[in-house]
């Protein structure tokens, strides 16, 4: 067999990726601790003031960062949720239930710090905008796969049920997206462009992206420490779950 | 200092948005720990049954 095919059959064996992940944790903390102190230093001290927000504007330093997390993780529970429906992959069932609540944190995350960046700026805490509607409703995917899944007492088939639902939910991710050009909103539209100039001092982006990337690393950090505990639950029966138990108790 | 606190006024605002930031992530990373010392504790019950078990039987 093709190495490569034969690496990702290894990753989907429970007892590989413990410890595969395991191995990566120590580093993915620290790239996501380090690449966070720069981005709140640059966020905070560095980037000069809006002319128009003043230092307000520095919100957007966790609330973009976390607004595009609340999207990323969705596609990722999303595509998880489809090869464990497809393939029924084990590993996948794992790593997509896992990521919910991460994703509910950041999406949760995004709404408060965008009322509390609307109150000064707008004059109201909440509008029932496009935007800040479907943001809403992106979180209440989130609980909704996350109670689904707890709401059934086979864990397999429960994972199973919340990844179809999660399936469906992803029809809310363009909305979400493009909410600021199909309807007119008090949210303003995309600053920052994959395609195109950005409309923000250079300044000002390199923070944010910096942000962006240390919440990618926080993500794969708080994943990887969550699916390998979910892993251990799932396989309790197994012998390699008895060892590591066995293994870990005098120090846990 | 005073005048990096103040957030040229928007201190309250500013620094509860990165407070919040702060915190639902520090929670979000320790709920696996915690959740992993409890899996721990059962999986260790479970295998000691499990060798009462066999010596009861021998």
């Amino acid at each position: 067999m093709n190495p490569l095919v034969l690496w990702f059959h290894k990753l989907g064996s429970p007892p590989y990726f413990y410890r595969l992940a395991g191995r990566l944790l120590p580093w993915l903390w620290g790239l996501g601790l380090i690449s966070l102190a720069v981005g709140l230093y640059g966020g905070l001290v560095l980037a000069p003031s809006d002319y128009q927000q003043s230092d307000a504007f520095r919100i957007i330093y966790v609330h973009v960062p976390s607004a595009w997390m609340s999207l990323f993780i969705y596609a990722f529970m999303a595509v998880n949720g489809f090869i464990a429906l497809i393939w029924r992959i084990k590993l996948s069932e794992t790593l997509a239930m896992a990521s919910a609540p991460i994703g509910a944190a950041f999406t949760f995350i995004c709404l408060a710090t965008g009322s509390i960046w609307g109150k000064p700026m707008w004059g109201t805490w909440w509008t029932w905008d496009a935007r800040l509607t479907s943001e809403l409703v992106l979180l209440f995917l989130y609980f909704g796969v996350m109670g689904l899944y707890q709401a059934i007492e086979d864990r397999r088939q429960a994972s199973r049920a919340a990844a179809f639902l999660a399936l469906v939910g992803i029809v809310n991710l363009p909305i979400v997206h493009f909410s600021v050009n199909w309807w007119n909103t008090l949210h303003q539209g995309s600053t920052v462009r994959l395609f195109g100039p950005s409309l923000i001092d250079s300044r000002m982006l390199w923070p944010l992206l910096v942000m962006a990337v240390a919440t990618k690393f926080l993500f794969a950090a708080s994943l990887l420490s969550r699916a390998r505990v979910d892993l251990l639950e799932l396989e309790a029966g197994k012998d390699w779950a008895r060892q590591v138990a066995l293994a870990d108790g005098d120090a846990a | 200092m005073s005048q990096f606190l103040s957030m040229g006024g928007y201190g309250g605002y500013v620094w509860s948005s990165f407070a919040i930031f702060a915190i639902v992530l520090a929670l979000d990373a320790v709920a696996p720990l915690l959740k992993r010392r409890r899996v721990l504790r059962d999986l260790r019950g479970r295998a000691r049954r499990a060798q009462k078990r066999s010596e009861e039987t021998a």
